[in-house]
């Protein structure tokens, strides 16, 4: 019998095309990183190994503030807990089997269903506490200017998407076990798991007979399981992305005292070449058909690949912005939205060297000025506030400096003020203007 | 009348000393920091530490350039600056001003000049523990004193401790604002903020800071950086409170407590 079948083929053709459109997307996600400069993050291993161990697997950053950081470690963990789950659906779902795994683990697989339960419980709790912070309390960094429109709406689908995951697994548990104890002639339904959770849903299921509650068993098993499918394709629409991303953001990140700023280095080799005795200031430049290097970033491509995978893995979580102190004091830098601008500038560009076969073409439009304003940029203080709270390494003070960077040496477009400051340090060695000859003179009084 | 020797001196004497005190722009010119810096200097011949200046041959670091955006300055200071330093074959430095110190310990190596550098909260507390420097109790005792972490000391660098436990020694009352150590505002000069002016905003960010600092009724604000000192400094002034809660670098605490 074809039919018989049927719901196995559905299930594999379902598991395939889910499997297919995320590495289409992660795949897109890749060569846009790799739109940026390469940059060398390939040392200390074993560092970077810790490191991402402590702050993305172990969550240590996150629980600095403990109530937000609680909460996400019960979602966390439940997440990852329940992934073990999903591999006992994927297998029951292609072999049309019901609770594979139960025969081999015997006594432990009540453990761990029971496990999976409580976990479930206590996502819906956290999740519940996460909407209402959200909407209910309104905290202040939930509601900032950049969190309008879709930021905050993919932030509430993702509650709303975790809601109905968990309840549906929960209904499922359920039903099965309402089955299992009141229908032992469904033979297909064997005595398998511990419900510590579930069991009290058996009252919904009195009085209805063994193929309704089949039916709702079915129906929870295939929405919870597509529905897993779906969350797995939104993630590239959405910051949700950091539960992936996370992981090598917090690997490559800079290892470095935060104080220190990278070097750039196309000054470097200019600065070498002015000061080299042995140069020929006559010399024709070198034939080269590469444009020369632009110094500092206007726009995405001019920023380093691990400055793009931040941009990517950023949730949006604005601790970053609610320790900014010009935030803080009503400017408009949010280190937040420097984050978010670059990810939605880098998918822009992205998408048009897709429809374009592969080149760019270019669109009259720029990270600069288009997403992200000069009078934002001027407002840091570079403090390292946003660099030290984010709970997976994202450093939005590297784009602002890399940006600056392009407004003063390619644009000359500092603010009056600065210009004053950096011609003292040319012409006397001081951001002030006094004679670098003075320099000692306050040994005088002494 | 102490007089400070100045590197090309001892040098010219055959002399070498052990460590080169970095004065800084700040600390050479701003008035207010000069007393910092002398501060700190009549410390270290207190405490009869080998040391010189560079003088005139000292030049900015580069700091307030690179965080302009202005990399080619920055670097073109860098170097000359590390031309000076290599050619006496300096070691170790000391410096009063976090954002010298964190340019000369961070981004000076790449460009070919690496250092021991330290800020002179971490020499002081060093000299403490090797029983050259005494500590005076009187003049501080029982006072509350807020310390104001310097974000380029702080957050940049990872040096909270130092700069407290020469306060505690004081025997003065140690109190810490609500946003301290790695999680401490900034005094809203950094950046090269300093140097120009705010952005529109509601409020300027030295006067939430100082507004923190007076959050816990301290009698005394310390600092450890000239930049933090003219912030915080112009915050208590914003509030009219200049007579009662000065703002003190910790060179200054130590060397009024020893009367010197």
């Amino acid at each position: 019998m074809i039919f018989e079948f049927l719901p196995n083929v559905v299930f594999v053709f379902l598991l395939l095309t889910a499997a297919v459109i995320f590495t289409k997307n992660i795949l897109k996600i890749k060569n846009n990183i790799k739109l940026g400069k390469v940059i060398d993050r390939n040392d200390k291993k074993a560092e970077r190994w810790k490191n991402m161990a402590r702050i993305a697997l172990g969550q240590s950053k996150m629980v600095k503030r403990p109530i937000a950081g609680l909460l996400h470690v019960v979602v966390y963990v439940g997440f990852l807990v329940i992934n073990i789950e999903l591999l006992e659906i994927i297998v029951d779902g292609i072999f049309g089997t019901h609770r594979i795994f139960a025969p081999f683990l015997g006594g432990f697989y009540d453990v761990l269903i029971a496990t999976f339960e409580v976990f479930a419980f206590l996502v819906l709790i956290a999740v519940v506490v996460f909407w209402m912070r959200r909407n209910v309390i309104r905290l202040n960094r939930f509601w900032k200017k950049e969190m309008k429109g879709w930021p905050k709406l993919d932030a509430d689908l993702i509650l709303y998407f975790e809601i109905v995951l968990m309840s549906l697994f929960l209904m499922m548990n359920g039903a099965d076990y309402y089955i299992q104890t009141n229908f032992p002639e469904a033979i297909h339904y064997q005595q398998a798991g511990s419900f510590p959770i579930s069991q009290y849903l058996s009252s919904l299921f009195s009085g209805m007979s063994l193929d309704s509650i089949v039916l709702v068993e079915r129906t929870a098993w295939w929405m919870h399981i597509v529905g897993i499918f779906i969350f797995l394709n939104y993630l590239y629409y959405s910051k949700h992305l950091h539960i992936l991303l996370a992981f090598p953001n917090t690997y490559f990140a800079n290892l470095n005292a935060k104080g220190g700023f990278a070097n750039n280095p196309s000054v470097i080799a200019e600065v070498k070449l002015m000061l080299d005795p042995d140069a020929d200031p006559y010399a024709v430049p070198e034939e080269s058909s590469d444009e020369p290097d632009k110094f500092g970033a206007s726009d995405v491509m001019d920023l380093n690949r691990v400055q793009l995978l931040n941009a990517y893995t950023c949730t949006e979580c604005g601790r970053c912005t609610s320790e900014c102190p010009a935030n803080q004091t009503g400017k408009m830098l949010s280190p937040r939205k420097i984050m978010m601008d670059t990810r939605d500038r880098l998918t822009e560009v992205g998408d048009n060297i897709q429809k374009n076969k592969g080149v760019f073409v270019p669109d009259g439009k720029q990270l600069l000025n288009d997403y992200i304003s000069p009078e934002e940029l001027w407002a840091c203080t570079s403090c390292n506030a946003c660099v030290e709270t984010c709970p997976i390494d994202i450093d939005p003070l590297s784009i602002i400096m890399s940006m600056r960077q392009y407004l003063v040496m390619e644009e000359s477009a500092a603010p009056t003020d600065l210009n004053n400051m950096m011609g003292n340090i040319e012409n006397n060695g001081a951001p002030w203007p006094f004679n670098q000859q003075d320099r000692n003179n306050w040994v005088e009084d002494l | 009348m102490i007089k400070v020797p100045t590197l090309a001196e001892l040098t010219a004497e055959g002399k070498t000393p052990e460590i080169l005190f970095w004065v800084g722009c700040a600390g050479s010119f701003d008035e207010r920091a000069k007393k910092i810096t002398k501060a700190f200097v009549k410390l270290l011949h207190n405490t009869g530490v080998s040391y010189a200046v560079l003088g005139a041959e000292e030049s900015c670091t580069g700091d307030p350039a690179k965080r302009s955006g202005n990399e080619f300055l920055f670097q073109m200071q860098a170097v000359t600056n590390i031309e000076v330093l290599n050619g006496y074959g300096v070691k170790k430095i000391v410096t009063a001003c976090p954002h010298c110190f964190n340019t000369l310990k961070n981004e000076y190596p790449e460009l070919g000049g690496t250092y021991e550098v330290v800020h002179h909260t971490q020499l002081l507390k060093e000299l403490l523990d090797y029983g050259k420097l005494t500590i005076e109790t009187g003049t501080y005792k029982g006072k509350k004193i807020t310390f104001h972490d310097p974000c380029y000391l702080g957050r940049a660098n990872n040096v909270y401790e130092a700069p407290r436990e020469l306060i505690k020694k004081l025997d003065a009352e140690l109190v810490e604002m609500k946003n301290c150590k790695a999680k401490g505002l900034c005094c809203g000069a950094g950046g090269a903020q300093m140097f120009k002016e705010p952005e529109q905003g509601a409020k300027d960010i030295n006067i939430e800071r100082t507004e923190q600092a007076l959050e816990v009724k301290p009698d005394i604000i310390a600092a450890a950086c000239p930049f933090c000192n003219t912030m915080m400094t112009d915050g208590i002034k914003n509030k009219e409170k200049e007579g009662e809660v000065p703002v003190l670098d910790i060179a200054e605490l130590i060397a009024n407590a020893k009367d010197l």
